[in-house]
């Protein structure tokens, strides 16, 4: 099912500067297969050897945090969004 | 050293400078909204908005954007054909310039980093790229 996937500036280099992309997927780990087939390079972005999402990107589905669903196995329903973005953070 | 410019509206500082005072006693966070370079893709300097944002750690030494709040803020931006070009985050007792964490955590080489430091009575603000772990100041030129 269509899914549309939303990318902040710092993944946008390893998919042809797109912003926004369609993906056919049902789970958030399908979309991850997905979009590694079709841009390599935002694979390791996404994804730590041991196969689970780096701490520090976090994945909305919609308005709710994925870590806060199913993780990776979260589903997807057509339409929805899926937003992919750097942790934002630091201190003095 | 600079590195190219920082074009704000002066109600832009205003805003950061409100939400950061505002934040007290604990660091206070935000996002900027602006343009890319539609060939490179990289942002060209320019804010055409601020994002007060939630500090997630609540705390006085360190800040977090909160995702949810980061997320609204990129899809209604890439709406408008702007996305999130940087952050604004405030020091409560120590200088506007990026701290060891500040460059550590720092997420994209093309952001500005603006910095408030509310360590003395009249708010300084100061605007920064991070790359590869170098500090480079941005020339910050305010209109309005």
């Amino acid at each position: 099912m269509p899914v549309e996937v939303r990318l902040p500036t710092i993944f946008r280099q390893h998919a042809n500067g797109q912003a926004k992309l369609t993906v056919d997927a049902s789970t958030v780990s399908e979309l991850f297969d997905e979009l590694t087939a079709a841009y390599p390079g935002l694979g390791g972005q996404l994804l730590g050897e041991d196969g689970q999402m780096h701490k520090f990107v976090n994945v909305y589905r919609n308005d709710e945090d994925i870590r806060y669903l199913d993780k990776l196995d979260t589903p997807l329903s057509s339409g929805d969004v899926v937003s992919i973005l750097p942790a934002v953070a630091g201190g003095q | 050293m600079q590195h190219g410019e920082a074009r704000f509206d002066r109600r832009h500082v205003e805003a950061m400078i409100a939400h950061c005072i505002t934040g007290l006693p604990d660091e206070a966070c935000g996002l900027l909204v602006g343009p890319l370079d539609p060939v490179t893709f990289a942002p060209t300097g320019d804010v055409e908005r601020v994002v007060p944002c939630r500090n997630v750690d609540k705390s006085a030494r360190t800040y977090s954007v909160h995702p949810q709040d980061h997320v609204r803020a990129m899809n209604a931006a890439q709406d408008e054909g702007l996305d999130v070009v940087g952050v604004f985050h405030s020091h409560t007792h120590s200088d506007a310039y990026p701290s060891p964490t500040d460059v550590r955590q720092a997420p994209d080489p093309t952001w500005l980093y603006v910095l408030v430091s509310l360590k003395d009575p009249e708010p300084t603000v100061r605007t920064y790229r991070i790359v590869d772990g170098d500090i480079i100041e941005a020339g910050m030129i305010v209109t309005g």
